[in-house]
């Protein structure tokens, strides 16, 4: 580790900081239908898309319609991308002739897609042609973000609001996401990352004569567009095949690190839209600070055990760290710092390949998608996710003192319990269930790259990942065959759906309950023994939940690695 | 519920024109303006012909040029389409080694790799990137220390001073952003191709 390393890490939270309250600010006016800087233009746009659909923007919606509203347009979604992946070949924007994808690699494509999973069984600039990489992928990267907003928005009125039957409506809330935050944002990012090398074009793929003589085929196509949306949303599905560690999907430094900013901007923005939308700041803050705290306690480990490096280069003598699987303009800080962060948001954007990082660096990001992506988190996810943690928090909190627990004014009762844990607990359902079938199972065996307890983490990486709907890989796993195609889309049907109707539930019942003021028995939710509890009780139940299954992978491998020993 | 059904269809194809074709479409025409080179891929001609991407890492074998990193990409086996075979730098199919620290196969790797190096150059410590695979096994960049530990074979090979060659790297290494952002590296075919202009002259 080194000052300059630290240096560059701290410079990042400082910045992601900085920026909270502005787009806090902005995003809070947004969702409230206020006026903004960019209305003139795009309110013409707004009331245009309410007319042709049908949509009254005044008339507001149950929960159960709202998420109703929301699987709707999912299924939507899903049959868009499904049949463009299927009839690619003989649709318009395909210089590269990619044939048909395959039913079951469409299938879980799709799936990954409208879930804000984008895990890659597919390789991009080998599979997929540029309509499908545009009118497929780009567009549900945007519509699978704003879906996310949406639904944190929607759970914030939840707990804002008092005796109220409605919770907003999804199409007036996705559409002004769209709108208003997503697009212009991206649209100067876009030119941004063009400007650092990111190729933005409809040409063909470039047939180039290297200086030895030999043939070079370079993928290129319209990247940059995607590559804006796929970190601001979250979404992390990458144009090419190893992702962010494409340099011409992160060129340089500086592009890198704004790619870093941007996966964390709007999640922890949105930290301060609950503080301002439940009347009191400080309560978006605390949130934030439960966050910080665990990543940076990530960040820490990861960076310290790449740094480190592995028993097999120390014994060649070889310093400077575990670069196999580095890119070196990154080096082993900013390529630390990314899959730390890529995992605590359910971004799964990846800058250099999580399957070669040291067993510890390695189980890190494990543990932040087990977590439940709740340090930032996936835009709008990460803040339900993290609400969740927060009514079991003052639950407990709850018990200790004998009262009934209050959060924001909201009397916290047996449903909302029964809610979140529910949520919280078909997480591990999914990924240490398939996971105890990908490992008996023998053609899901014959999937793993590497042998030992890696060949197992690798297993457990992809549940995780699918169920929280990362997206990034232990990617030696051979992830495109007919088992894996189907469970992992299950696992990131589940993973998303199954938490979020839980959480609409939430929302609906908060709303519709009576406001009690503080009074001198309130448990003060803005202060450091509220950010403790919070923190325990996430490690706690996240502990007890994975703990056994990190001893049997990465903790197993650590050992055997200081030990010597080689699979 | 009835009446979600028309926004879930007509809403959703809007959003999907705007989103996945108005805006993609824009963005190629005017980063295809504002920046003309960066958007078709950073491309290199030299006497008329495309010779690669200042971007995009090459496979150099001979010893008159300097060495990228080792690269793990594949690419379909000729003789069997269901099969892959390696194919350095394969800019059609991005990928890494994805070996693990515990990985027999990546240590013998490494082994076989450092003892050739340091038999090229054994007055010098092998850099730890001269012997991994790059994330992308595309990696267009070395560290400064990768490329002076090249210099005597390379001069060797081109009958050219050690000091001159070194001076070369020098000229080709870049720094971090400000001082603070990223890693100092020197781009392999820059560097290559300024060797071949001393070579011309």
């Amino acid at each position: 580790m080194t000052v300059i390393g630290w240096f560059q890490i701290i410079l990042y939270c400082a910045i992601v900081v900085a920026l909270t309250k502005p787009l806090g600010w902005y995003m809070t006016r947004v969702f409230g239908g206020e006026r903004t800087l960019l209305s003139p233009v795009l309110r013409p746009i707004e009331t245009g898309i309410y007319w042709i659909s049908g949509v009254d923007e005044k008339r507001e919606q149950h929960w159960l319609t709202y998420t109703v509203a929301m699987l709707l347009f999912h299924v939507g979604g899903f049959l868009i991308i499904y049949g463009l992946m299927r009839l690619q070949a003989v649709l318009p924007f395909n210089p590269a002739g990619q044939s048909a994808v395959a039913e079951d690699l469409s299938f879980n494509t799709a799936i990954s897609f409208i879930t804000n999973t984008n895990w890659q069984n597919y390789g991009g600039e080998s599979t997929l042609s540029y309509l499908v990489q545009m009118l497929g992928l780009t567009h549900q990267n945007f519509l699978s973000a704003a879906t996310g907003i949406a639904l944190a928005v929607a759970l914030i009125r939840g707990f804002s609001r008092a005796s109220m039957r409605t919770v907003g409506n999804f199409w007036v809330d996705v559409t002004r996401t769209t709108l208003y935050v997503l697009l212009p944002i991206c649209v100067v990012y876009t030119l941004f990352l063009v400007s650092q090398g990111i190729p933005q074009t409809l040409g063909d793929y470039v047939e180039a004569t290297t200086l030895e003589g030999a043939r070079q085929t370079i993928a290129v196509g319209p990247v940059a567009s995607q590559v804006a949306i796929k970190m601001l949303g979250t979404n992390g599905g990458g144009f090419f095949n190893v992702n962010a560690a494409h340099p011409f999907e992160n060129p340089t430094a500086l592009s890198n690190f704004v790619q870093m900013l941007s996966i964390f901007a709007l999640g922890a923005a949105l930290t301060n839209v609950f503080g301002r939308m439940v009347g009191n700041q400080r309560q978006g803050w605390a949130i934030l600070a439960v966050m910080g705290v665990l990543f940076v306690a990530g960040v820490a480990v990861t960076y310290w055990a790449e740094a480190n490096g592995t028993s097999t280069l120390h014994a060649l003598g070889l310093t400077g760290g575990n670069m196999e699987g580095k890119e070196v303009r990154f080096g082993i800080v900013a390529s630390s710092l990314f899959a730390v962060i890529t995992t605590a948001a359910s971004c799964g954007a990846v800058n250099a390949m999580h399957d070669s990082f040291t067993a510890l660096g390695g189980m890190v990001p494990l543990i932040n998608m087990q977590l439940g992506e709740i340090i930032v988190g996936g835009v709008g996810a990460g803040l339900y996710g993290m609400l969740l943690f927060v009514v079991l928090s003052i639950f407990v909190a709850g018990l200790m003192v004998g009262r009934t627990p209050e959060y924001v004014g909201k009397k916290i009762e047996a449903r909302e319990v029964k809610m979140a844990m529910l949520a919280i607990l078909v997480l591990p359902l999914m990924y240490l269930g398939w996971t105890a079938v990908g490992v008996v199972y023998p053609a899901a065996v014959a999937s793993m790259a590497n042998a030992g307890p890696h060949g197992f983490t690798e297993v457990l990486y992809a549940f995780t990942s699918a169920t929280g709907n990362n997206g990034s890989a232990f990617a030696g796993l051979t992830g495109n065959t007919f088992f894996y195609n189907l469970t992992l889309a299950s696992a990131m049907f589940v993973g998303r759906f199954f938490m979020i109707v839980p959480a609409m539930a939430i929302a609906g019942s908060l709303a519709a309950k009576k406001s009690v003021p503080p009074s001198a028995g309130t448990f003060p939710t803005t202060g450091g023994l509220f950010v403790g509890l919070v923190v325990g009780v996430i490690l706690i139940i996240g502990g007890l939940t994975f703990f056994p299954a990190l001893a049997l992978g990465p903790i197993v491998e650590h050992l055997a690695m200081n030990a010597g020993q080689v699979f | 519920m009835l009446r979600e059904i028309r926004p879930a269809i007509v809403l959703l194809l809007a959003l999907t024109a705007i989103t996945g074709l108005a805006y993609p479409l824009a963005m190629t025409g005017i980063a295809g303006a504002l920046f003309p080179v960066q958007a078709q891929g950073s491309l290199i001609e030299r006497d008329g012909k495309v010779i690669g991407s200042a971007l995009i890492g090459q496979a150099f074998k001979d010893d008159k040029y300097f060495h990228g990193r080792p690269s793990a990409t594949l690419a379909p086996d000729p003789n069997d389409s269901t099969k892959t075979v390696p194919a350095p730098y394969n800019a059609a199919n991005s990928g890494g080694s994805n070996l693990g620290p515990t990985s027999r196969a990546l240590a013998d790797r490494l082994k076989e790799d450092v003892d050739k190096l340091r038999r090229e150059n054994p007055n010098a410590s092998v850099p730890v990137d001269l012997v991994t695979t790059s994330a992308s096994g595309l990696d267009p960049d070395i560290s400064p220390e990768a490329a002076q530990f090249q210099v005597p074979r390379v001069a060797k090979a081109r009958n050219l001073p050690d000091g001159q060659v070194r001076q070369l790297v020098d000229a080709n290494t870049e720094g971090r952003l400000l001082g603070f952002l990223g890693e100092p590296r020197v781009n392999v075919l820059a560097l290559n191709l300024a060797l071949d202009r001393i070579a011309a002259k």
